[in-house]
């Protein structure tokens, strides 16, 4: 198969999944099933195209052209192929799970959910391996509208409102920032694709520079840098497969990756430390960074605690860019990785939890993880994989993002992402250790009875809500073990390739 | 083969006028139908010929009786008209088969035919303004249009009574709008002695601080400007739009208010010097603070409306406020994007318009609480609606958003950041009422337990033909975007009056 051909073929097994769902909406059990093989497929797909890729094969394809310079155009870089890798490999224990999920808390409308779904992961897909602003601006919209609909799933005057929040500010900004940056950067330089080292080097002043990366930073909405992060907890709304797939990984992955694509293709990272754009960003990034974790630090609601500490490490990736250093470009693409399998895990264990016990608040918790121990066990290293703790793969990224910030002699930002750290232990470790070593709260069941086999003692989430967290806990793990090898992999999209002298 | 491509300049305006009165002849709705079907379908044809022939730059001319200009009547046809023709009789073609099947409904049974032969005379009436190289030739088919609209849009009383006092004050309106116009156009052959519009644009040149011209200029385009709908101008277009037929309002909402626009292009840029309005600074100052009122407070207005035909009529008015903006610019990229909007909205608000209609002929009713729960009921109608309305936010992927793409571009060029942000601070506008009326399809609970069925395949498919389009020239924007370049280059470039290629008889002296 052609490179391109394997390109569309990416594209279109997501759609085809969409298609199945919209056409089989009572056949549950069929539709479920043909989505999980494609699914795979897709991920098969992608493992295919990241082979050819690391073998050097030129994957690159122009599907329409307007102008010269004006085009919807797909290539494939290492920064996108990591995320690609991530969306797919975590859609197909996501699909699981949610099938679980939907079935064992009686969702209606499922074909509706599934179909969205999909469609979700087609525009994450063509965001990965978009090859320039346009392209990335297309889908980066279709992620925003195909979402929707999952947010407001449940249909209630609350789920309304949380979606006319994701919505209003999610297409809000992506309208009056995004666009007007992406315009404007294709006025000054005459050209908008990807290339490694910038466009813009030498085509503006510093304070220009300093604007437009500004209306880069706010129009991405789903990197939800402060004070446009509203929507992520708006969002909390959904049915939790979506907050873990789409609020921790596709649509706010899909942000910080444009983020980091924008800085590391469009800017260019030595551009950024040379004219010095991007420092105001990094005040930002803190910011938002410690802010978001201590309102974190209040929220007795799981979700919304998580998607607080969402808001807060989105913030690191931004730092990344933010700091100009090419190891915090890499340490900003190790962490869009490490973060997701760590973030997914909590938000399926917060799912597991709700299917099992239908409780949403962390003060309810106490106690639970005697009865739901492989949930809080996964809970657990999750939760060390945020803090950054090794052997969980998180304790990489956050390693070279300090690296990066002492590089650059930011000793504030260093100290940042240190007090950083301490807030997350403050906020996960918590109900990880009272599900354990409190009591139960309720009535009754406060004493264990050692009479009963701890077998029967267990009420877990149904089967296939617990094992696709398990497994994503175990790839926390994993990740530690393998992050060198991400790391090699993104290392070209720092250096300009060196042009070969022709001998003649 | 080669007299119909000859005379094809004349015949994409003679066929539909005989078929107006044929299908009175007749007075057999079927055939009526079939008679305009055939005619509008002729005329896209056409039209499409003649836009593939001038899209290159070149300009065509045809002299009417073989009369040579500035004699006799003249039509010329360049991309900027090409453009206006083919989106009218696209437009028109498609609106029909809805036409047959939507007025059933909403129209007496023995005014169809009627109905058929005012549609006609509409549509010669829109063309003819369109082709005409003559000035006053432009007023004659502007009353035809005109006068047909009114019928049309009161035949909309056998439902609603309202569709009346609408057209009476469309009537009233239009024809000052109308007046004004031919007040302009007499003030100008006082000071010319010519009504061909090159011939014109020759003799006005040397003139440009006559005041009489001045004042023509001026009565020329504030009378345009009322048949445009420029905001403060614009109080018939909600009534009219509201009121009318549904299968009238698409095909108003997409070509009249276009046609006029195109009329205010070519006077002020092919017969008027292109300096004349802007060193004058009048355009400047007119169009650019009424552009972007038209585009927050018709926005605004339209969020606060309850009947969705009157929030598409109000999205219309904004609409034309990014078009007049595109003029404003003055600059070949401007007009570039307010020739691209004049597409790409035609085909987004026909499309809206027509979904529209197909929901009220189910649930009688126009009106947003009605709609409620709707998604599920006729998903196809209201998908169509989900996507114009996208269409109209630019969401990329749309043909809205090649348009505001290129409005933004020309902004940014020109230096005009400041112009840049209102224009998309204006489209979060858009996003709310369009997300009104997706909340109130999809996610809010079905008030009544009528069980409401999904509209006749011959309403949908007319209507996907145009949600397809936009979704099509949303993708594939290079088509769209050349004819603009090249009708905003002869615009402002005066192609319009250099050398034409002259088809059919050539004239005698």
């Amino acid at each position: 198969m052609t490179p391109s051909m394997q390109i569309i073929l990416s594209m279109l097994l997501p759609l085809v999944a969409c298609l199945t769902c919209v056409l089989l909406p009572k056949l549950n059990n069929l539709r479920d099933g043909i989505t999980l093989v494609l699914a795979i497929l897709l991920f098969g797909t992608v493992l295919r195209i990241y082979q050819g890729f690391s073998l050097g094969a030129d994957y690159s394809l122009e599907l329409i052209q307007f102008h010269p310079n004006i085009s919807i155009a797909f290539k494939i870089e290492p920064l996108g192929m990591v995320f690609a890798l991530v969306a797919s490999s975590l859609w197909i224990l996501t699909h699981i799970y949610g099938v679980g999920y939907m079935r064992g808390n009686n969702e209606k409308k499922h074909a509706r959910f599934f179909a969205c779904f999909a469609f979700a992961i087609f525009a994450t897909i063509g965001i990965a391996f978009s090859a320039n602003l346009l392209t990335l601006f297309l889908f980066y919209e279709l992620l925003t509208v195909s979402t929707y609909p999952l947010v407001a799933h449940k249909e209630t005057g609350e789920a309304k409102s949380g979606a006319r929040t994701y919505l209003g500010i999610l297409m809000g900004t992506s309208i009056v920032f995004l666009l007007t940056a992406i315009v404007w950067t294709h006025v000054i330089a005459g050209r908008m694709d990807f290339v490694v080292g910038g466009i813009l080097a030498d085509k503006t002043t510093a304070g220009f520079l300093a604007i437009l990366l500004g209306l880069f930073a706010f129009g991405i909405g789903k990197a939800a840098l402060m004070p446009f992060h509203r929507w992520l907890p708006a969002a909390m709304v959904a049915p939790t497969p979506v907050s873990a797939l789409l609020h921790a990984v596709a649509v706010v992955k899909a942000g910080v990756f444009s983020m980091l694509k924008i800085g590391v293709y469009i800017f260019g990272i030595e551009n950024l430390s040379l004219t010095g754009a991007s420092e105001w960003l990094m005040w930002v990034a803190a910011f938002s960074i410690l802010a978001a974790s201590i309102i974190a630090m209040q929220q007795d609601n799981l979700k919304r605690r998580l998607a607080y500490s969402t808001v807060s490490q989105l913030s690191y990736i931004t730092l990344g860019v933010a700091l100009a250093t090419s190891m915090g470009a890499i340490g900003g693409g190790l962490h869009i990785v490490t973060h997701a399998f760590g973030k997914i895990t909590l938000f399926m264990c917060a799912g597991a939890i709700y299917v099992a016990t239908h409780k949403t608040e962390i003060s309810d918790m106490r106690g639970l993880g005697r009865t739901m121990p492989f949930t809080f066990i996964a809970f657990g290293i999750g939760a060390m994989n945020i803090i950054g703790l090794p052997p969980m793969a998180g304790s990489w990224s956050k390693w070279m993002l300090m690296v990066a910030a002492a590089d650059s002699g930011q000793l504030i930002m260093m100290s940042v992402l240190m007090v950083s750290s301490l807030l997350n232990v403050a906020y996960l470790v918590p109900i990880f250790a009272r599900g354990f070593f409190s009591p139960a709260t309720g009535t009754g069941s406060t004493a264990i009875n050692a009479d009963i086999p701890w077998r029967e003692r267990l009420s877990e989430a149904p089967l296939l809500c617990v094992m696709p967290l398990c497994i994503t806990a175990v790839g926390c793990i994993v990740l530690f073990f393998y992050a060198n090898s991400i790391t090699d992999f993104l290392e070209p999209i720092t250096q300009i390739p060196v042009p070969e002298v022709s001998n003649g | 083969m080669s007299a119909l491509v000859n005379h094809s300049l004349i015949l994409v305006v003679l066929i539909p006028l005989l078929a107006a009165p044929l299908c009175m002849l007749f007075g057999n709705r079927a055939v009526a139908f079939w008679i305009s079907f055939f005619a509008s379908l002729f005329a896209l044809i056409l039209s499409l010929h003649l836009l593939l022939m001038v899209i290159d730059g070149d300009v065509l001319s045809y002299h009417l009786g073989g009369w040579a200009p500035p004699l006799g009547i003249e039509y010329r046809v360049d991309a900027a008209n090409a453009l206006v023709l083919l989106i009218v009789s696209a437009i028109s073609t498609v609106v029909l088969p809805y036409a047959r099947v939507s007025i059933k409904d909403e129209i007496a049974e023995h005014h169809h035919t009627l109905f058929f032969a005012c549609y006609m005379l509409c549509f010669t009436g829109l063309l003819g303004v369109a082709i005409t190289g003559d000035a006053f030739n432009v007023f004659v088919f502007l009353e035809i249009s005109s006068l047909s609209t009114y019928v049309l849009v009161a035949l909309g009383a056998n439902k609603d009574k309202r569709a009346l006092s609408a057209a009476y004050d469309y009537l009233i309106l239009g024809t000052i709008g109308a007046t004004f116009f031919v007040i302009g156009l007499g003030l100008i052959y006082m000071s010319t002695g010519t009504l061909n519009m090159v011939d014109l644009s020759q003799r006005l040149a040397p003139l440009e601080d006559n005041k009489t011209v001045r004042t023509a200029f001026a009565f020329i385009v504030i009378g345009m400007g009322l048949k445009i709908a420029i905001y403060p101008l614009h109080r018939w277009l909600p009534g009219a739009y509201t009121y009318a037929p549904s299968a009238i309002s698409a095909f108003l909402a997409a070509t009249a208010t276009k046609v006029a626009i195109y009329v205010v292009l070519r006077f002020m840029f092919s017969v008027f010097s292109a300096k004349f309005g802007f060193e004058l600074d009048t355009v400047r100052l007119i169009f650019f603070p009424f552009a972007i009122i038209a585009m927050f407070a018709a926005s605004l207005i339209a969020v606060y409306q309850v009947n969705l035909k009157r929030l598409l009529a109000y999205s219309s008015i904004a609409q034309i406020g990014y078009m007049l903006l595109g003029v404003a610019l003055f600059s070949s990229a401007g007009l570039t994007a307010t020739m691209a909007h004049l597409f790409n909205h035609a085909i987004t608000k026909g499309a809206m318009f027509m979904a529209v209609g197909a929901i009220i002929m189910r649930i009688g009713s126009p009106l947003l609480p009605k709609m409620a729960g709707l998604g599920r009921q006729m998903p196809w109608t209201s998908a169509a609606i989900v996507l114009g309305g996208l269409s109209l936010i630019g969401v990329p992927g749309t043909a809205g958003f090649v348009s505001k793409w290129l409005l933004l571009t020309a902004a940014f060029q020109q230096g005009y950041w400041f112009i840049a942000l209102l224009i998309v601070a204006s489209s979060l506008l858009a996003v709310i009422y369009v997300w009104k009326c997706v909340e109130t399809l999809y996610l809010t609970p079905s008030t009544s337990n009528v069980a409401v069925a999904e509209a006749p395949l011959s309403l949908l498919v007319p209507t996907y033909v145009l949600v397809i389009a936009t979704i099509w020239f949303g993708l594939d924007a290079s088509t769209i975007t050349v004819a603009s370049q090249t009708a905003a280059e002869s615009l402002i470039g005066g192609g319009y009056g250099g050398e034409a290629t002259v088809m059919g008889v050539e004239g005698r002296k």
